[in-house]
């Protein structure tokens, strides 16, 4: 256990240095949030209705929801850099070190989790110049900025399941923004879910991105829904409990 | 022969669709440079991943230094190395950075760690480049990084996969020197390679594996001799063809052959280096010099193409 723990620190800051020593990827993958937030914000949120918060900017209904989707977008990397590792043989290196093989996967979505922290701060400071305030006092807005790493988290493992199925870190990426979209858009991320048709609100209603969306636009602006902060942790739960056995299976079959 | 550090008892290993490997069994010496050759797809890579414990075999046992890598799967870790065509380093590590990763990974403690690092870079002539990131490193530079990370601990067994693929003629030699130290310091290394010339000057005892089976085995030289006797070639300007026959037949006359139209003789070498001394010796002695004297071996390569059969299919398991 005290092997794992370290283990998992040392891989963590591996992958951390990574990122720090590709800072035009990191770049990057902040600017495509910020993008969607500005493209968004100014040309979406005139047209979209915004039922019960008639009076505040549209970036008050936004900021919240491209929090949880950037956290949701930042776990498809999570796939993409174990299918990177398992292509160029690091995960055959790793494997051959008297090490956890819990340590090499904890440590992928741990540093990616981190990466998000830093990618979340961002954002946040571009909602703030477009308007956007926090209202629940500081606790909430911790809680918040916690919800959405954790959110992200369970969807790295899924994105990890992913990306040892398919192996192959370009596939990986591919494949990644195909389970993300239809959870991203279908969402109450842009639009309110009332205004979608009512078969496509059956799934719109429930599924987890519209509950985190929900739980961070709680405890960010006091809108949406205080069951929602705790259905969100049901989900990262339910999440974690089935992909992280199926990619630990997928793991050891992969080697 | 002393107890075996690895010994491989009728191991199949099954993937879907292919058997990489059927009911191989086979022993290795302590202390050895013990080389594995055979075409794509015959189950090289498969072994390999197999003793280091990256896979496990669908029947069969292999022990490696008397632990089982199945059931004893850690402990092996803790006494083996691997390194390979792929060069497993991070490109956005300094040499530094990855060497004390390894060993952190390895449970040594800080300072070992700190020290050996230092040692290894030295010892592979990358102290001048440890703190650079990997990315700018030469490929013979990448090799030899991957190699120093599997000497964090000091390994009983090291596995090579290709090692040298890709890798210049000058870059290659280089290497094959540093896997003679690992040897002389008493680690037993087992590699992998296409290149027969450097199976036969690096390795003591050579595998050779084809369809998932051992085709043949022995020395470089057992090997090649299986194929027949060296023969030495001699070529006579014309005015000394007559004298040199003379010379020739009073060796060996029953065996000589002669080909008129390329104005060479054949002798086989019975005894190898010691016949073609014992001939250069009687020109000597008979004040001729031939034009071209030459001792013709069956390379490695001739024992590659008469042992295994035709290409299979690519595997899973190279």
């Amino acid at each position: 256990m005290l092997n794992f723990l370290g283990d998992t620190v040392t891989l963590t800051r591996r992958n951390l240095m990574r990122i720090r020593r590709t800072p035009q990827l990191l770049f990057f993958s902040s600017v495509q949030p910020v993008m969607f937030l500005l493209l968004f914000n100014f040309v979406f949120g005139g047209a979209v209705q915004r039922p019960g918060i008639d009076n505040s900017a549209y970036i008050i209904f936004l900021l919240p929801g491209i929090l949880a989707q950037t956290a949701l977008f930042g776990s498809i990397q999570t796939g993409v850099g174990m299918a990177q590792d398992i292509s160029k043989g690091v995960v055959d290196r790793l494997s051959s070190l008297p090490i956890s093989r819990g340590a090499i996967v904890a440590g992928r979505t741990l540093a990616d989790a981190a990466r998000n922290v830093l990618v979340v701060s961002i954002m946040i400071g571009v909602g703030t110049l477009l308007g956007f305030r926090f209202t629940e006092g500081w606790l909430a807005a911790f809680g918040a900025i916690g919800l959405a790493i954790l959110f992200g988290f369970a969807f790295s493992w899924i994105s990890l399941t992913f990306g040892l199925a398919v192996k192959d870190p370009e596939t990986a990426q591919v494949a990644g923004f195909l389970w993300t979209f239809p959870i991203v858009f279908a969402s109450s991320v842009f639009v309110p879910v009332e205004t979608m048709p009512t078969w496509l609100q059956y799934f719109s209603k429930y599924q987890p991105l519209t509950q985190a969306v929900d739980a961070m636009r709680h405890l960010t602006t006091g809108g949406g829904s205080p069951e929602a902060v705790l259905r969100t942790m049901l989900w990262v739960v339910a999440i974690v409990a089935i992909f992280a056995p199926i990619s630990a299976r997928l793991f050891r079959r992969a080697n | 022969m002393a107890k075996p550090i690895i010994r491989v008892t009728n191991v199949t290993k099954q993937f879907s669709d292919v058997r990489a490997l059927d009911n191989l069994s086979l022993e290795i010496e302590p202390g050895i440079i013990y080389g594995l050759i055979g075409p794509n797809g015959a189950g090289k890579t498969t072994l390999v991943r197999l003793l280091a414990t990256l896979i496990t075999p669908t029947s069969g046992s292999i022990e490696v230094a008397g632990l089982d890598v199945v059931r004893q799967a850690n402990e092996v870790r803790k006494i083996i190395g691997l390194a390979g065509q792929y060069a497993a380093v991070d490109e956005f590590l300094t040499g530094r950075e990855t060497l004390e990763m390894v060993g952190t990974l390895y449970h040594l403690s800080k300072k070992v760690v700190r020290e050996r690092a230092v040692e290894l870079l030295e010892q592979f002539s990358l102290a001048d480049a440890a703190d650079r990131p990997a990315k700018t490193y030469s490929g013979g530079m990448h090799r030899r990084l991957d190699l120093a990370a599997s000497l964090m601990i000091k390994p009983k067994v090291m596995f090579l996969d290709e090692p040298t693929t890709g890798l210049d003629p000058r870059t290659r030699r280089e290497l094959w020197e540093v896997i003679r130290g690992l040897a002389r310091d008493g680690t037993t290394v087992l590699l992998t390679t296409q290149y027969l010339d450097e199976a036969d000057t690096l390795t003591d005892y050579i595998t050779l594996i084809d369809h998932g089976q051992i085709a043949a085995q022995g020395t470089p030289s057992d090997l090649k001799r299986t194929l027949g006797a060296d023969l030495i070639e001699i070529r006579f300007t014309p005015k000394d063809a007559a004298a040199g026959r003379r010379v020739l037949a009073g060796i060996d006359e029953e065996h000589l052959i002669e080909d008129v139209i390329a104005g060479t003789f054949r002798l086989p070498a019975s005894e190898g280096s010691k016949t073609f001394l014992h001939v250069a010796q009687a020109f000597e002695k008979a004040a001729i010099e031939p034009e071209e004297i030459s001792l013709h071996r069956p390379s490695l390569d001739d024992v590659f193409l008469a042992m295994t059969g035709e290409p299979k299919t690519e595997g899973k398991g190279e």
